[in-house]
C-alpha cells in the first residue's frame, strides 16, 4: 500500500510500486482528467503538480510520491475557478481538449513562481506540451490573460 | 409523464434531398422532467442508459435538449449542430442542453454523406445544415399551434422570442417549458419548408461572434469524457501486441511469462496478434513486453519499404504510357502540352504521414450474448455497428455504440481496428466490460498513413505564356479500395479522396487529371485533408513555378487566373492586404497559396526565413483569408483555419513515416516530429462569409495551402529553389540549396 494526498483526499492505493503514477490516478482513483498521451513524458499530456512542482505522471512511480502531495487538474481550484481556468474559458482555448489539463497544470506552475511571464518565458516552460490541434496560439494569450486579470 | 410522437417529414420541402438520405424522422418529446442525462452540458456516455429517438426535447422547466449526431473531435460539431436547430426554434441557447446522438443511422445520419453517422470529409454542418435548420423551425412551429391552442387565438397572431411564444396583441406569453408541461400535441402537426427558415441577416445564434462552444468548460476542468476515460462497473483492461509488419499472424504463443503478471486473466491469440485481459492497465501494458511470439513471415507487406517505393512511383508519374483512370479530362491537355512553345514539367511528393491524435487509439467493449455495447471515440459509430457485429459474430442492429469525445481523429477514427481488438476481446470474457489502450508506440507503427504519392505535373504555355493544358498525375495505393470497396468497385477505379483537390477552379483551356493507382500492400487512410493536403501542394507550387517562368507576381498571376471568381479573388485580395504582400522583409520572404477545396475558398501567406547552414525553415506568421459562405460559428471558422495550418505546417516541415521492409521506424513524439510551440508561427486569420451562397465545408479547409505557401516563400527567399517533397527535412533544404 503507498499513501499519499490527492487533490486534499489522504488515499492508500494498493497498487505495485513502480506502477507508473498516470494509471494509478486514472484507473485506479478514477480521477481521468490527466491523460496518458505518449507514456515516455514528451507531451505533457500527464501532467500534475507533486508537492506543488510540475510532474509527468507516466513518468513518476506510485512509490516517489509515497506520503507525498498530489494535486491533478480536478483539483487545482474548487469549481474551475483558478484564474487559468477562467482563461481559457473566455479566450475559447481547446478544441479537442484532450492535451488542455496538461497544458493547464503546466501553466498553473509556471505563474505560481512568475507570476508575470513574458511571452518567451511561456514558450520555454510550456514546450514540453504538445497540441495536436494547434492551440498554442491561443493557450499563450490565455497565460498573459489569467497572468494579467490576477495583477488586477 | 411524456409524449413522444413520430412525425415523419418527408412533406417537407427539398424532397429528393430528404429522400436521399434514406427517410427521416422528427421526434418532439413535450412534456416531463428532465431526464439525469440532461443535467449535465454533455451527457456522460457512460451513464448509457438515455437513448432519446428525437432531435428536440423540451422539458416543464424550459430546457431543451437537443442531438448532436456527429462525432465531436475538437472541430466544434457539438456546438455548431444544435445551434442551428435552437436558431430556427428560437430556443433560449442558455437553457439548450446537447446529447450526444445515439448510434441510428436511419435517424441521425448525415443526409449530405451516405446517410450514415460519419464525421469527415468537412462534411457535417454542410451536409446537416438544411435538415437541422428545417428541425428547428418546424419545433417552432408547433410551439406556436400548441400556444394557439392553450391562449385560445391564431396561431397567426403569435410570434416567439427565445424560449417563449408571444400574444403582442394581449399581452401575454407562454414559456416554451409551460407549453411542454401542458403535454399537447396540435393535430395535424405544422411541416416547415425553406420559407419558414430565418433570414441569415436575422440570426440570432448563426454568425455570433460571441457564441462560445459547449463542450469548453468541461474540457478546462479535466470532467469532459474522452474514449479513454470510460469506467464501468466491474470493468476489465486490454491490450493487444501486434503483428509488426502488417498481414502477419500468430504463429507460436509463449505466454508463461505473461500469464505470470498478476492481475492477468486471459492471453487471446487474435488474426492480426495476441490480447492480453486483466484486472489492471498496468498489468495489461507489463504482460505485453513478456509475451514471446513467433510471427508467421508471408506478409507481401515485407516488401514494403517506403523510400524505394516513393522513387518507383515517380518513375511511373514521368512514364507517360502508363496509363491509369481519368478523374477529369476537359479538353485534350496532353494535345495542347504537345505542341506548347514551352512546358513545364515537375514531379511533387510526399511522404507519409501519421495521425498522432493525442489520445491514443482505444475503446471498450461489452458482450452478453448476441449484444454489444460499446463506448468509443469513434468517427463512424455506422461503421463501427457493423465492424463491432463481424468482430462479435451479431448483427449491426445489435450494437450499441455509446461516442465519446475524441482527442483528435483526423480521419484515424474512422477506422475501426481499434473497436475490433476491444470487441473481440470482450467476447472472451462476455458480461464483462473490457477496455482496451493501445500505447503510443503501437498508434504510431500501426497507423493508417496518408498514402505514400508521387505527382507529375505538367503545363504547356503558349509563346505568351498563357497556359494551353494542364495535366497532373497521381501515382498512390487507393483508400477507397479498401474502406470503401462498393463503392471503389462502383466508380470504376476512381478514388475521390486520393485525387481530392485536384480539379481546380482555375481558368485553364485543357485539364487532365489522371489516377495511377497502386496497391504494394500495405493499408492508407484518412489523413486531415487527405488527398487534397499534396494535390494542392503540387498545384499551388506549379501555380508560382509558372508565374515565375513568365516573370509574374505569383499573387497577381493568382488574380489573373480567377477572373470572374469575386469570392476566390477576394480572399486572396485580404491576404494580400493583411500581408502587406508587396513589402520587402529583410532575410525574409513572403510566399502564397490558394484552395477552393471542400467549398470554400481560401487564401494564406506565410512568411519565412531560413537558416542555409542547418536547413531549417522558420514560419514567422501566416495571415489567412477565408470564406466559407456561411460562418456558422465565425469564431470556431477561425479556431479550424488555425488548427488546419499549424497541422499543415507541422506535416510539411516535419512528419513523416519511413516502412523498411513492411516495418515502421518511428515509435513516438521522439521519432514522429510534431509541431510544438515554440514552432508555430503566429497565425491572423480573418472569416469572410458571402451571403446568399451555399456554406461550406469548414474542418480541414485551412490545411491545404499553408505548406505551398511555405515552399512558394522559400523559393522566393533563395531566388528560385524550389522544395517538392514533404516533408522540408533539413537535409532535403540542403541538398535543394546545393542542387
Amino acid at each position: 500500500m503507498t499513501a499519499f494526498t490527492i487533490n486534499g483526499r489522504a488515499v492508500d492505493v494498493a497498487a505495485e510500486p513502480d506502477t507508473p503514477l498516470l494509471w494509478v490516478i486514472r484507473e485506479h482513483l478514477k480521477l481521468t482528467g490527466t491523460k496518458f498521451g505518449c507514456g515516455i513524458a514528451l507531451c505533457g499530456a500527464c501532467t500534475v503538480h507533486v508537492d506543488g512542482e510540475p510532474a509527468r505522471a507516466c513518468q513518476t512511480q506510485l512509490q516517489e510520491v509515497d506520503g507525498k502531495t498530489v494535486t491533478t487538474i480536478e483539483g487545482l481550484a474548487p469549481n474551475a475557478s483558478h484564474p487559468l481556468q477562467k482563461a481559457w474559458i473566455a479566450e475559447q482555448v481547446p478544441q479537442c481538449g484532450y492535451c488542455q489539463s496538461g497544458q493547464i497544470m503546466q501553466a498553473a506552475a509556471l505563474l505560481r513562481n512568475n507570476p508575470n511571464p513574458t511571452r518567451e518565458q511561456i514558450i520555454e516552460h510550456m514546450d514540453g506540451n504538445i497540441c495536436r490541434c494547434g492551440t498554442y496560439v491561443r493557450i499563450i494569450s490565455a497565460i498573459q490573460r489569467a497572468a494579467r486579470e490576477a495583477r488586477t | 409523464m411524456s409524449k413522444t410522437l413520430r412525425l415523419h417529414t418527408t412533406a417537407l420541402s427539398r424532397r429528393s434531398f430528404l429522400t436521399s438520405a434514406g427517410g427521416m424522422a422528427v421526434a418532439v418529446t413535450l412534456g416531463g422532467p428532465p431526464r439525469d442525462a440532461l443535467s449535465a452540458a454533455m451527457a456522460p456516455v457512460t451513464a448509457g442508459n438515455f437513448r432519446p429517438n428525437a432531435w428536440v426535447t423540451i422539458a416543464a422547466d424550459g430546457t431543451v435538449t437537443i442531438m448532436s449526431p456527429a462525432s465531436e473531435m475538437g472541430q466544434g460539431i457539438m456546438t455548431a449542430l444544435p445551434l442551428l436547430v435552437a436558431e430556427d426554434m428560437d430556443a433560449d441557447w442558455d437553457k439548450v442542453r446537447v446529447v450526444q446522438a445515439p448510434s441510428d443511422a436511419k435517424t441521425f445520419g448525415n443526409p449530405g454523406f451516405y446517410g450514415v453517422q460519419l464525421t469527415g470529409g468537412s462534411e457535417s454542418t454542410r451536409g446537416y445544415y438544411d435538415m437541422l435548420r428545417l428541425v428547428g423551425a418546424q419545433t417552432r412551429k408547433i410551439m406556436l399551434a400548441s400556444a394557439a391552442g392553450m391562449l385560445k387565438v391564431p396561431a397567426s397572431e403569435l410570434a416567439t422570442e427565445p424560449n417563449r411564444v408571444v400574444h403582442r396583441k394581449s399581452g401575454r406569453s407562454l414559456d416554451y417549458g409551460a407549453i411542454a408541461g401542458s403535454g399537447k400535441l396540435p393535430e395535424p402537426l405544422p411541416q416547415a419548408t425553406q420559407a419558414d427558415l430565418k433570414p441569415i441577416a436575422q440570426c440570432r445564434y448563426i454568425g455570433n461572434r460571441n457564441m462560445t462552444r459547449v463542450d469548453v468548460p468541461a474540457k478546462v476542468d479535466g470532467s469532459a469524457m474522452f474514449g479513454i476515460d470510460v469506467q464501468l462497473p466491474n470493468m476489465l483492461y486490454g491490450a493487444v501486441l501486434r503483428a509488426p509488419v502488417q498481414g502477419e499472424r500468430p504463429e507460436v504463443i509463449d505466454e508463461r511469462a505473461a500469464k505470470s503478471v498478476t492481475g492477468i486473466t486471459r492471453i487471446v491469440p487474435l488474426p492480426y496478434g495476441v490480447g492480453i485481459i486483466g484486472e489492471t492497465v498496468e498489468a495489461t501494458r507489463r504482460a505485453k513486453e513478456l509475451l514471446k511470439v513467433t510471427w508467421s513471415s508471408s506478409s507481401r507487406s515485407r516488401n514494403y519499404t517506403s523510400d524505394r517505393l516513393l522513387e518507383q512511383y515517380r518513375s511511373i508519374g514521368r512514364n507517360l504510357a502508363q496509363t491509369g483512370v481519368d478523374a477529369v479530362a476537359d479538353g485534350d491537355a496532353a494535345k495542347a502540352i504537345a505542341g506548347a512553345a514551352k512546358v513545364i514539367s515537375v514531379d511533387y511528393m510526399s511522404d507519409h504521414v501519421h495521425h498522432a491524435t493525442m489520445e491514443p487509439m482505444n475503446a471498450t467493449a461489452l458482450v452478453t450474448g448476441d449484444a454489444v455495447e460499446v463506448w468509443a471515440p469513434t468517427q463512424g459509430p455506422t461503421g463501427t455497428q457493423r465492424f463491432a457485429a463481424a468482430a462479435a459474430g451479431t448483427t449491426p442492429d445489435k450494437v450499441k455504440v455509446n461516442t465519446t469525445l475524441m482527442g483528435g481523429g483526423f480521419g484515424r477514427r474512422a477506422e475501426d481496428d481499434f473497436i475490433i481488438d476491444a470487441v473481440s476481446l470482450a467476447k472472451a470474457v462476455e458480461g464483462r466490460p473490457v477496455k482496451v489502450i493501445w500505447s503510443r508506440e503501437d498508434d504510431v507503427q500501426h497507423g493508417k498513413y496518408r498514402p505514400l504519392e508521387a505527382q507529375h505535373v505538367q503545363v504547356g504555355l503558349d509563346a505568351d505564356g498563357n497556359i494551353v493544358g494542364w495535366r497532373h498525375r497521381i501515382v498512390a495505393d487507393s483508400i477507397f479500395a479498401r474502406t470503401m470497396p462498393g463503392l471503389f468497385e462502383k466508380q470504376k477505379g476512381h478514388d475521390d479522396v486520393v485525387t481530392e483537390g485536384a480539379h481546380f477552379n482555375y481558368a485553364v483551356p485543357a485539364h487532365l487529371i489522371e489516377y495511377i493507382r497502386q496497391d504494394s500492400g500495405r493499408d492508407v487512410g484518412f489523413w486531415f485533408a487527405v488527398g487534397v493536403g499534396y494535390t494542392r501542394f503540387a498545384i499551388e507550387c506549379v501555380v508560382d513555378e509558372v508565374a515565375a517562368a513568365n516573370g509574374a507576381d505569383p499573387l497577381a498571376f493568382r488574380l489573373e487566373l480567377l477572373k470572374g471568381q469575386p469570392r476566390a479573388r477576394r480572399v486572396i485580395e485580404t491576404v494580400r492586404r493583411m500581408a502587406d504582400w508587396d513589402r520587402e522583409r529583410e532575410g525574409r520572404a513572403l510566399g502564397v497559396a490558394y484552395s477552393d477545396a471542400f467549398g470554400s475558398h481560401c487564401a494564406q501567406i506565410a512568411e519565412v526565413s531560413l537558416d542555409r547552414q542547418s536547413g531549417e525553415i522558420r514560419v514567422h506568421t501566416v495571415w489567412c483569408a477565408v470564406d466559407p459562405g456561411i460562418a456558422v460559428q465565425p469564431r470556431n471558422v477561425e479556431a479550424m483555419m488555425i488548427a488546419g495550418i499549424i497541422s499543415g505546417a507541422s506535416h510539411a516541415l516535419f512528419e513523416q513515416i519511413n516502412i523498411v521492409n513492411g516495418e515502421v521506424q518511428e515509435t513516438n513524439f521522439d521519432t514522429y516530429r510534431v509541431m510544438r510551440m515554440s514552432e508555430a508561427p503566429d497565425i491572423r486569420v480573418t472569416v469572410i462569409p458571402t451571403p446568399g451562397t451555399p456554406i461550406g465545408g469548414v474542418g480541414q479547409v485551412g490545411l491545404p495551402p499553408i505548406g505551398p505557401a511555405i515552399a512558394n516563400a522559400v523559393a522566393r527567399l533563395t531566388g528560385g529553389v524550389r522544395l517538392r517533397h514533404y516533408p522540408f527535412l533539413p537535409e532535403r533544404v540542403k541538398a535543394a540549396l546545393n542542387a
